[in-house]
């Protein structure tokens, strides 16, 4: 047997040659519906990602913030007889003082009741006439003090003071917020099985469409890694574009959300200061997303169709 | 750019199973032994033995719907027997991973009647594909060399869709041979195309059997059989009765 090595027509002038040729990427057809359809589900979804980040990322500082707050203060309430409310109070501030972990206490004055009671009474109510209680605000160290002794030692010397260290409350709201952190969290996953799926869909109609490209690929010698890597390059770089448009949109719709005051939930929600590079990882996200769904379907569809 | 040759220090017979007994032993690229296929539990061949070796042609001649595609797709491995074993370059089919299948297509050129190309890409895009797929750099020299050799160097930039029926088979062929395969196997390559682009494809093929690539060819042009006998030697064979029987003197 002989090698026969021949080139034919060595002579032929240089072609135009079109850009990208050889670009693997380009083996499936760019336009389509289920392009189209992975853009814009990718671009909702990103923008719904946002807001769950947003409300995640807020829930858990307003958690921190109530655990930390309300942890280190406690109230102590006096209920006695005028004649006997000065010496029990005098009392209750010697216990007070000589109680390891508390760092100062403060006797609330009448102003300071009276703006209390401003949001049920009005601002002309007169407090010199009624017979309230006597507020004693209560700052501990970081190390806490010992409420269960305090209370018995406020038993024996002051029977009128009730010690309030805020558990009653303090419990359930970090609860509430710890819990609307991890809702957010599971909206931020469940968005991104959403995404999955819709991509998954997209994938499949698009490998199905494309039946006769995966037919030349597979003639002319191309591994199934190769057909896989053709569709999952196109949906990732859909997705990624669609996702960084609707992450952008829903930063933008943060950035102009109107400020609704000084304190309150409403106003710490979105993002603060490096928390805005936060977002920046749902595109990168959506991208591995649509990859891996991708992927796995059209090692699937190759799978089935071998 | 190599558009012929014989052999293959790759290949090995580790692989080859013990149903090829009957069949002469030796470097073979394709290897039929007792194979059969149906459809839907309808025999279509049975008892096909067919053994192409290097630098061979063949015709696989018969009446529609014998099953000659069928057996061409049976011989690169795009359809699996019922019955029988395969042999591509030495290796048994049977229990054949995808991949592996996959590098074996690279070494068989394949031309079909319809002649599919993706149609986003440019001709000279559409010939390159198998460098493509296979992840290597196409050689651009040897791209407008080939295009030349198959008379459609001024079509390269042209999309599939405007091509005429000739061009589009000779896109086929140049398609089928830029990875220099041993062996083009053609169905139907002139089924859509007049008796000159008949003959010029016929000649196309002729040539690049005499640089040492096997070739098989359904038809049923018998014409185009005639002509083909007349410049290479030939060996013609014929479905009948879903089994593979020689034929040549009553052509």
């Amino acid at each position: 047997m002989s090698t026969l090595r021949r080139n034919p027509l060595r002579a032929l002038g240089g072609a135009r040659q079109t850009p990208g040729f050889g670009d693997a990427g380009r083996v499936v057809p760019a336009s389509g519906i289920t392009s189209l359809l992975t853009g814009i589900t990718s671009a909702v979804m990103a923008f719904l990602a946002v807001f769950a980040l947003a409300l995640s990322l807020s829930s858990g500082q307003l958690a921190q913030r109530w655990s930390a707050t309300l942890s280190q203060s406690a109230t102590l309430r006096i209920s006695a007889p005028p004649s006997e409310i000065g010496a029990q109070t005098a009392a209750v501030l010697e216990i007070l003082r000589t109680t390891p972990g508390i760092t100062s206490t403060r006797v609330l004055d009448q102003d300071e009741q009276r703006a209390l009671l401003e949001p049920w009474f009005g601002p002309d109510l007169p407090i010199e006439s009624l017979a309230l209680p006597r507020l004693i605000e209560i700052i501990e160290s970081a190390g806490g003090f010992d409420a269960v002794g305090l209370r018995l030692r406020l038993a024996s010397e002051a029977p009128g003071a009730v010690l309030d260290d805020h558990t009653r409350w303090r419990r359930p709201l970090v609860q509430a917020a710890a819990s609307l952190r991890a809702l957010a969290w599971f909206s931020v996953a469940l968005i991104g099985v959403m995404m999955a799926a819709m991509i998954t869909l997209a994938a499949g109609f698009s490998l199905a469409a494309n039946a006769p490209v995966i037919r030349v690929l597979r003639l002319v010698g191309a591994r199934d890694a190769f057909i896989a890597r053709a569709f999952t390059r196109r949906f990732a770089i859909r997705a990624l574009i669609g996702a960084a448009l609707g992450t952008g949109l829903g930063m933008l719709a943060f950035a102009i959300l109107p400020v609704a005051g000084e304190s309150g939930f409403l106003t710490g929600l979105g993002f603060h200061g490096a928390g805005w590079l936060t977002p920046l990882a749902i595109p990168v996200l959506a991208a591995l997303i649509a990859w891996a769904a991708t992927r796995t379907a059209a090692m699937r569809v190759l799978r089935r169709e071998s | 750019m190599v558009l012929g040759r014989c052999s293959n220090p790759q290949v090995n017979f580790q692989g080859q199973s013990p149903g090829f007994g009957r069949i002469e032993r030796g470097y073979g690229v394709i290897r039929l032994a007792n194979v059969a296929h149906d459809y839907g539990g309808r025999a279509l061949l049975t008892g096909i033995d067919l053994h192409i070796a290097p630098g061979a042609f063949h015709f696989l001649t018969g009446p529609s719907g014998a099953g000659k595609s069928t057996l061409l797709k049976l011989c690169y491995g795009e359809l699996r027997p019922v019955q029988g074993e395969i042999e591509l370059f030495g290796q048994s089919l049977r229990g054949m991973s995808r991949d592996a299948l996959a590098d074996m297509r690279r070494r068989i050129g394949v031309i079909h009647q319809d002649c599919q190309f993706l149609d986003h890409l440019t001709l000279a895009e559409n010939v390159a594909l198998p460098f493509v797929a296979t992840g290597r750099p196409v050689p651009q020299t040897d791209l407008r060399e080939l295009l030349a050799w198959v008379g459609l160097a001024g079509q390269a930039e042209s999309l599939p869709p405007t091509l005429s029926g000739g061009e589009r088979q000779r896109a086929a062929l140049a398609r089928a041979v830029i990875m220099s395969p041993e062996v083009v196997l053609a169905d139907e390559p002139t089924g859509n195309v007049d008796a000159e682009m008949s003959q010029r494809l016929l000649s196309l093929l002729v040539e690049l059997n005499r640089m040492g690539t096997a070739v098989m060819i359904a038809t049923h042009d018998l014409a185009l059989i005639r002509n083909a006998k007349a410049q290479v030697s030939a060996r013609v064979l014929r479905i009948q009765d879903r089994t593979l029987q020689s034929a040549g003197a009553d052509l």
